[in-house]
């Protein structure tokens, strides 16, 4: 299958309300990361932090399209697909300050981010490790006779790992409802897509799996989320795996430890007058779908909504220590 | 079938026993691996299952530790009970990825959100001349693992009961069957059943010297405590059984009566198992001794293919016996 033009969709008339909340959802993400960034140079979050602004209509593009009984498996660059599946920001914000109201209980952190009653499993912070999981989430549901979908997000450096290549041979090998989403920042950490494949399309690379596959323009909302729907449903209906390349861009840092010296800041000013948040605001002005006064209330609500995260983050409280060797094994009884 | 009747079973057919009973108890339980179906396994222990339960429950996989075991965390999390079956504990290195990074993390690094009830079996030690890639024994290397719980049947009894245990625990469990073991063959209780998998047991009592082991190496320590006992000198035998958590109570108790320990490990005895023990000895048990504790290990070489140098890398009878006097004669 072919590459879907990103302006395949520009043109299409949306609905306003359905627009708005697209919008909010990725102003939610963008606003969320921005005092999660603000917070790391405070030192209320440590370890590694991992920023998906830039990549935000992919998370809410392709979380759009999933049923709540479906699975997700995410990546250690999470944030966004987490909020975007539901998990609240506050459980995620606790989660990042360590304390035990977090979504993992503080063990986790930014990178672990989990949470049961969304099946989102994770948060894994090793590239590839998540693919398989995929797998037999999926091979449960099959086996079990239900109708759900695996969801797995992965970056274009996964690619490179041979868990992508076992998972997608055992995805299509025994028709397995998951639903690949390659996360494509053309960068595995500071390592450029063509410094690291000798074939640069991905979308080949699945195919040759003989799983459906297609790669979209993962700036543009709108074409994620109607390439993740049909995409969903082919997995659904026809019980068999789904490869959809969205291709993205980080705007910041990989981490807050990376001074950038593999791009050009040039590149990055380019992509970020493609971005899914100020190209969308841009289109449904232009479509008398959105106004100042709108877009001015829909930041509030999230300000609101951060406040409120940081809030609960912050008044949260610390496992005892006592508490350190719990969650090693299952407590019985 | 009265009560009492004793079969004559392998120690193989005692695992395809335990594999069967489980796949007819617990339809979420199914066996995952490579060649396990239409090849009936590498050692044989799955021959016959994929014609008794069918392919949906005895999946053939191809060549992908990593991703198959993934899956059979994927699919413990999604609710059903898998076997994952990996060769040899070499090859479980290809998925040590998924068995270190994923299933022993996930219940923590979630904080209590997901647990794992996934078991996988696999195949270790030497003994059969298969060189340094399918010879090592690595289960104490596993067993420095919190999360995981690691099983090293030596018995019949715990061949045929052990895996029951393992599936009805919340949590990854790994279950390491010694080549050299398959073809033993020996009397069990024709309506055996499940047996704990927590604690050590004692195989053969004495008062001299506890000789702490497990696995193959059991049936060594075995026939060299006979062999001492004809010289006088009584030997309690431990069979570990788990390697984690490792019941150190029962082994720290024998030692408290014999005031000698003598540690039996086909590992290596740099950083191993082993070494473990010794220093809970030291921690728990230290003025109990009159005598220093001393291993007898695998020697620090990669396995090699030659029958007379493997055997000589590997503890062997006549070395349990010549230490076991030494120790006892000394007056501590």
């Amino acid at each position: 299958m072919n590459a879907k033009s990103p302006s395949s969709l520009s043109g299409a008339q949306v609905d306003r309300e359905h627009a708005h909340h697209l919008l909010h959802q990725m102003l939610r993400i963008r606003r969320f990361e921005e005092k999660s960034a603000e917070l790391y140079t405070l030192m209320k979050i440590r370890g590694f932090l991992h920023l998906c602004i830039g990549e935000e209509a992919v998370a809410v593009g392709v979380c759009e399209a999933l049923e709540p009984e479906d699975g997700v498996v995410a990546t250690y660059r999470e944030h966004g697909n987490a909020l975007a599946r539901g998990i609240s920001a506050g459980a995620i914000m606790a989660e990042m300050y360590g304390k035990q109201e977090g979504c993992s209980r503080g063990r986790g952190g930014s990178m672990h981010i989990f949470d049961d009653k969304t099946r989102f499993y994770g948060g894994n912070a090793i590239v590839g490790c998540g693919l398989p999981l995929a797998v037999g989430l999926a091979l449960a549901d099959k086996m079990q006779g239900r109708k759900r979908v695996t969801c797995c997000f992965f970056g274009d450096g996964a690619v490179a790992e041979g868990e992508f290549h076992e998972s997608m041979n055992l995805a299509a090998l025994w028709h397995l409802p998951v639903f690949f989403v390659c996360e494509n920042n053309l960068y595995a950490m500071g390592t450029a897509l063509e410094r690291a494949q000798s074939v640069t399309d991905l979308v080949r690379k699945a195919a040759s799996y003989n799983i459906a596959s297609s790669a979209v323009d993962g700036m543009d909302v709108l074409t994620v989320e109607a390439a993740a729907k049909e995409a969903v449903n082919i997995v659904r209906r026809e019980q068999e795996p789904y490869f959809l390349e969205c291709r993205t861009y980080r705007f910041r840092a990989h981490s807050m430890f990376d001074p950038e010296l593999y791009r050009s800041k040039a590149e990055v000013e380019k992509w970020k007058k493609r971005g899914p948040i100020v190209t969308l605001v841009k289109r449904l002005k232009k479509q008398g779908l959105l106004s100042d006064v709108e877009l001015e209330q829909l930041e509030q609500q999230v300000a609101r909504e951060i406040e409120e995260a940081v809030a609960f983050a912050e008044n949260g409280t610390w496992e005892p220590v006592e508490d350190l060797t719990r969650f090693v094994y299952s407590e019985r009884g | 079938m009265s009560k009492n009747e004793m079969i004559q079973i392998t120690y193989r057919e005692a695992v395809r026993e335990a594999i069967r009973e489980a796949l007819r108890r617990d339809e979420r339980v199914f066996l995952l691996g490579e060649d396990v179906g239409r090849y009936g396994g590498c050692f044989a222990v799955s021959k016959g299952l994929l014609e008794e339960f069918g392919p949906e429950r005895i999946i053939d996989t191809p060549l992908s530790e990593s991703g198959f075991t993934g899956a059979g965390i994927g699919a413990a999390l999604g609710g059903m009970r898998p076997i994952v079956e990996i060769m040899t504990v070499n090859f479980s290195l290809l998925a040590a990825d998924q068995i270190i990074n994923n299933a022993a993390t996930f219940l923590h690094m979630s904080g209590g959100c997901f647990n794992v009830p996934l078991v996988i079996r696999m195949s270790t030690g030497g003994g059969k001349q298969l060189a340094a890639q399918h010879s090592h024994s690595l289960e104490g290397w596993y067993a420095h693992i919190p999360g995981i719980k690691v099983l090293t049947p030596a018995t019949l009894e715990d061949a045929r009961g052990m895996l029951w245990s393992a599936l009805e625990d919340p949590d990854p469990v790994l279950i390491f069957e010694h080549q050299s073991l398959l073809n033993m063959e020996g009397q069990l209780p024709a309506n055996a059943g499940a047996v704990d998998i927590d604690r050590a047991q004692i195989r053969r009592p004495g008062s001299d010297l506890s000789v702490i082991t497990y696995g193959a190496s059991l049936f060594k320590a075995l026939e060299a405590a006979e062999i001492l006992a004809g010289e006088g000198i009584e030997v309690e035998v431990i069979d570990l059984r788990t390697l984690r958590p490792l019941d150190d109570a029962t082994f720290l108790t024998s030692i408290a009566s014999t005031h000698r320990a003598l540690i039996v490990d086909e590992g290596w005895r740099s950083g191993g198992i082993s070494a473990e023990i010794c220093a809970r000895i030291m921690e728990g048990a230290f003025y109990e001794l009159d005598a220093p504790v001393e291993r007898i290990c695998g020697a620090e070489v990669p396995m090699p293919y030659a029958k007379h140098l493997e055997e000589a890398a590997m503890p062997q009878v006549e070395a349990i016996v010549t230490t076991a006097k030494r120790m006892v004669r000394s007056n501590g």
